[in-house]
Parts: structure tokens; sequence; C-alpha cells
């Protein structure tokens, strides 16, 4: 049986279904609602609007399992070498919400090796609780042992969330750890909240290249899982004299065995920030002409103590390195600010970053398409803009 | 060695937009294309193929429309093609697709790589290829620019990580997702394009896989989507011209509160 149904002898053929259809998997036939399997999303649109309840969606079996021994919202603490990164105090700060709001203790895994100085901060920013597992073998991320690691505390302490950074880190564990724990995991989310009615979390995450918002629940499952995007949610601040409880995990010598393992790291020559961590990202593509003018975005970039960016045309053309592409085939990024130099917008680069909070675009054609999305947009010559840019910030700045 | 990439086929979001009269999504006409990732998977596995022998599986889950993603692979060099497709897969979330992925490479055997996109361009989860390799207990290797070694039982990739690059050695069998440095995908030429059209493609449903019917489409999908909204529109920005000390001061002065709050 399909998962949605027209219920044939309620329908009138008013066509409200269609209209409310995002997916166009609706349409009239012979006058009544025909719905296209294949392209529904099961969204429900369509039951909001029908006013003859012609419309059925089948819902999953629920489990009317008891969820109650679930508790506790939890945050994987990403480290690397030792450190702590900024996405776990980001994590921190939407888990204290979660937790006040579900009266739940807010709980963050910490896995690495002697990493014990790090404690600490992750307890001044309002973790009531650490599960730290410290072993030579969990020095650096790897997928098979770190999924298995959690999966093992899942498994003894029940939480009833369990959140991660849409990392390259989180984005590859926390999939492997949903399939093992039999989880639902929504990816990349920039909204959560608690449901009143129901205690579940809802995560809201753009979809379709940031053309749609889709909000997902994980009901009949637990704990539910969401890796969230850097920059959406607000650091916990940090109070000291909190208390919090670490708790020591042992683990079996079996679960940290790998099948892959580290050979060496090789950090990234370009000396920029990270762009996915950037507060502000200043970024160029082909309207720089050559590589070489790239310094005029690095000079910027510098005097705002910001990140690289680039569009996929200049990194084709091999003016600049592909970690810092912006966009569909690129990384996605929703900084405070985002410069948009000599891009022209197409739809590819808008879907990594029209979630910026501050767009600006510097571009000498006026119909470029990145002028729709820019809450401030320069028509004019970059070459002259972008020193007087910088000259304007250095004086600001050095006050 | 048996090389399996998995694909899918997606609306080309070139042509994606939202109707400004109804907020909906526009999708009529809209081309269907193969995930621009997963070009970069196919065409590292025919390369690899050529370099170490054995062959490509290319396999889909999807409508029955989907075979022409599996037909373009073939036109590229894949030397076989399967499309996983059944009603009873509609509705699957990343849990049961990957689910479902996985049995259909488990009922293949005798893999060596499992070649995967690093995301797939409509709905962006990057769940799926790691999913696959958690159900079937296999270690994987995400992200990767270029692989520096393969043997028949040892691969030696380069992953990107958001500070710079790792450099890893997994054992096969392994799964792998790759992102577009990897390589430079290769345009068929038409004489396979025509060939490709005539080539036999594998359908396989449900009942062929052995698997656990609960966990495939809507019943075993963990996740439900409750509410499709447009996200806020954004304000109708200013726009200024010139390139004159004036203007820009005008900017700066509009901006400067935030850069310094964001600058901190």
């Amino acid at each position: 049986m399909d998962p949605i149904c027209i219920v044939k002898h309620r329908c009138v053929g008013c066509g409200l279904c269609k209209k409310a259809c995002p997916f166009a998997a609706l349409s009239l036939q012979e006058g009544l609602a025909h719905v296209d399997v294949e392209k529904c999303n099961l969204c429900g649109a369509c039951l909001e609007v029908c006013q003859y309840d012609a419309i059925e969606i089948r819902n999953a079996p629920g489990a009317l399992e008891d969820f109650s021994d679930y508790r506790g919202v939890w945050i994987f603490a990403e480290q690397k070498n030792g450190i702590i990164q900024t996405i776990a105090y980001e994590l921190l700060g939407e888990g204290r919400k979660l937790a006040d709001t579900l009266e739940m203790p807010l709980c963050a895994v910490l896995i690495g090796h002697e990493i014990q100085g790090q404690i600490a901060a992750l307890i001044s920013r309002g973790a009531d609780r650490i599960y730290l597992i410290d072993r030579p073998e969990l020095a650096y991320f790897q997928d098979e042992p770190y999924a298995k690691v959690l999966c093992e505390l899942v498994y003894r302490h029940k939480p009833a969330i369990l959140l991660y950074g849409a990392t390259s880190i989180g984005r590859s564990l926390a999939p492997r750890v949903a399939v093992a724990v039999n989880a639902g995991l929504t990816a990349d989310c920039t909204g959560l909240s608690i449901i009143p009615e129901t205690g579940n979390l809802l995560q809201t995450r753009p979809t379709f290249g940031g053309n749609i918002m889709a909000s997902i629940i994980s009901s009949d499952n637990r704990p539910q899982m969401a890796t969230v995007r850097h920059k959406v949610m607000k650091e916990a601040d940090v109070v000291e004299g909190r208390d919090g409880e670490v708790v020591v995990e042992q683990i079996a010598d079996a679960l940290l065995r790998s099948r892959t393992r580290r050979l060496r790291f090789e950090a990234e020559e370009e000396t920029t920030m990270n762009i996915a961590e950037a507060n502000i990202i200043v970024s160029g593509g082909r309207g720089l002409q050559k590589p070489e003018n790239f310094k005029l975005i690095r000079d910027l970039a510098k005097v705002l103590g910001a990140g690289v960016g680039s569009s996929r045309a200049a990194v084709d053309a091999g003016w600049i390195p592909y970690s810092h592409q912006v966009g569909q085939t690129g990384k996605t990024v929703c900084p405070k600010i985002y410069f948009a130099c000599g891009i022209s917008g197409q739809i590819q680069h808008l879907a990594g970053m029209s979630s910026s909070d501050l767009i600006i675009a510097i571009n000498k054609d006026k119909d470029a398409p990145i002028f729709k999305v820019a809450n401030y947009g320069l028509i004019g010559d970059l070459f002259i803009i972008l020193p007087l840019l910088t000259q304007e910030f250095k004086k600001i700045l050095n006050k | 060695m048996h090389f399996v990439v998995c694909i899918k086929q997606v609306p080309d979001t070139m042509d994606i937009s939202i109707n400004p009269e109804t907020n909906t999504l526009q999708r009529d006409g809209v081309a269907s294309i193969i995930n621009p990732f997963d070009m970069y998977a196919i065409e590292e596995a025919i390369r690899l193929r050529e370099k170490m022998g054995g062959q490509v599986t290319a396999l889909s889950m999807g409508p029955p429309q989907a075979v022409s993603a599996l037909r373009e692979a073939i036109a590229m060099g894949a030397d076989n093609a399967v499309l996983i497709s059944d009603r009873s897969f509609i509705g699957s979330d990343t849990w049961a697709t990957s689910y479902t992925l996985a049995m259909a490479i488990r009922k293949l055997g005798d893999y060596s790589l499992i070649l995967c996109g690093k995301q797939a361009a409509d709905g962006d989860t990057a769940q799926v290829g790691p999913g696959i390799a958690g159900h079937l207990d296999l270690p994987q290797i995400t992200y990767v620019r270029k692989i520096e070694k393969l043997t028949p039982d040892l691969i030696v990739a380069e992953r990107m990580l958001e500070e710079g690059v790792e450099v890893l050695e997994g054992k096969l069998p392994c799964v792998l997702t790759v992102v577009k440095e990897i390589n430079k995908p290769r345009l068929p030429s038409l004489k396979d394009i025509m060939t490709s059209r005539k080539a036999h493609i594998t359908q396989w449903q449900a009942c062929d896989l052995d698997c656990d019917a609960k966990k495939l489409g809507l019943d075993g999908s963990l996740t439900k989507v409750v509410k499709i909204f447009s996200p806020p529109a954004r304000g109708n920005g200013e726009i200024l011209t010139g390139e004159d000390n004036q203007t820009i001061r005008y900017l700066v002065d509009k901006i400067k509160a935030t850069i310094i709050e964001a600058a901190l």
C-alpha cells in the first residue's frame, strides 16, 4: 500500500492540494486529485489545505515504546589535537535550552587521549556531566572506534538527544552511529526546539540547495540525533565556578579496533582560517580576472580577520585551492558577514552562502543574480572598491 | 577487483526555482541528472579498473526512470548496472536508503571498494555513504580527494578535513565518499552513448534482496518530515552605484557595527 493516497469519494477536484504541493507531486486527472508517489516527500502540505479530508498519509506504525528511561541531552565534544572545537560550545549553548525545557541534564561526550585539560572548558560552558573516554588509540578521530565508543555509551546511558557538529568529522561519525543504534538522524540542522505536547525534538534544516526548509522529527526511536551547522547556534557563555560531574568510561579493547589508520596529516598551506568556522568570509570569483588579484581579497580578509572563500569558477581556473570553494560542490557556510566580490551568483553558489546573516555583493554587472540575495549591493569596479574598503576598515579596526 | 558505485538521480538544481506566487518549488520540466558528486565516484571507479583490472558496477535506488542515470554510467565506462526499484522503497529516509543499498551490495558480493559521492545535491545529507558502511560493517574513508595507493587488500587515500588533509590507510573492502577535487569526469563519446541505450540493466525489487521488509521505505525510516516551508525571504537589499570614496564610506558606515562585532 502506498504511503499516501487520495480518498476518491471525498475529493471534489478543487485543486488546492496541487497548489500547495512543494514538489509538484499532485495533479488533477479526470477531475480528481492524483498523486505521483515517486515525487511525493510526504510533507503533508496537501493535508493541511484539503477541506474535504480527501488525502490520507499513512503513518509508519508508531512504536508505542516507553522512552521515559532515555534521559539527557548529549553533545559530541569534537576535539582536534586535544583542543575542543568551537562547534562544541555552540552545541552546548543550544543543548542548554533543550535540556532546560526537558528538565534533563546536559552532557558532553569527550573522546581522545590526554584531554583532561579540556574538561574545565566544557563545564564552564554548561555541561552538567562529562563522559570521558581517554585512550591512546583515540588520540585522532577514526570513524570505526569513535562510532563504536559512542554506540556503547548510548547503550549504557540512554540519552534522549545526541547532537554533533555538521563538520567533516560529525558528518562521517553520526550516520554510522545512527545505523548501529537504530536512531533517526537529521543532517545540517539550523533550528532545534522541543515540541511541547510530545517532548520530541523538532529539527529544521535547509534542503534542495537552501530553496526550502524542512522540519523533521524522529519520534519513534531514541536517541534523537542531529548534526548542527556551524555558526548558526550561539556559543554558550563561560560561567566561572560552575559544577560538573566527570564520569570516566572504561571501554573494551575490542571496540577500539580500527581498520583505518592515520599515516600523516598535511595542514592546508594557505594560512587562512577554516571558512566553515569564520565569522566573516571574503570571497572572490571570476571577476578578479587572474589569480594574482586574489591578493585584493586576502588583504581585505586579513584586515577583517576573515576567511577567504571563492566561487567554483575561480577554483576550476586553478586560482585558489578547492578547500576554499563555497557552493553546492564546495562548502556550505553561514557566517555573520559574507562579501561576494566579482561573483555573479549562480544558484549553486547561492546554495552555499545564502543563509549568511549579512551579504555584501560587489560586481560591475548590475544584473548579476548575487544582488538579489545581497543586503548591500555595490555596482562598480572591484579593483577600485576593494582597496578602498580595506583602507577604511583598517582605520576603523585599528582604533 | 570489483568496484561498486552508488549513484542517485536528482533534479538539476540549475533549473529549480521558487514560484513567487505560490511559494512552491517549480520542478515541472526540470531535467534529471546524475548527482554531480556521484559523477566523480563513477569516474574514479573507471580509472581504478583501467589501472587494476576488474569490473565496475553502477548501482542506483530510485524510480524506474533512474535507468537513464545508469545508462549514462555505462556510457562513461561502467561494466554493469543495477537498478533497485520497488514501491515499498517509497518514503525512505537515509537510514532506510542506506540499508536498502547495503542489502543490494551484499547480494552483489565480492566487492572490493564501494564508492559514493560526498553527498546528494537535493538532500545534501552526506549520510548514505557512511550509512552503507555501517550496515555492512565496513571501514569508511569520507571526503576523499585522492587515492594514493590501491592493492587487492589495502587503500591509501587522502581525506579532506577542515584544516588540511589526512592521509589514511584502510583495509579492503572499504566504503569511500569522494569530493570534486579527485578527478575530472570524462564525457562519453557519441558511440558509447548509443551503445549504452541497448545495454542490459539488471532490475531488482525488494523480494530479490534478502532483506527485512520492516526496514524498507516509510516503515524503515526513523525520521519523518512534518513540515515544508520557504526560507524567510531576504528583504530587498540596498543597491549602491559607484566607486567613489563617498559611496564606500556610506557602505562602511552601514555595516561598521556588524563588522566590529563579528571581527572581535
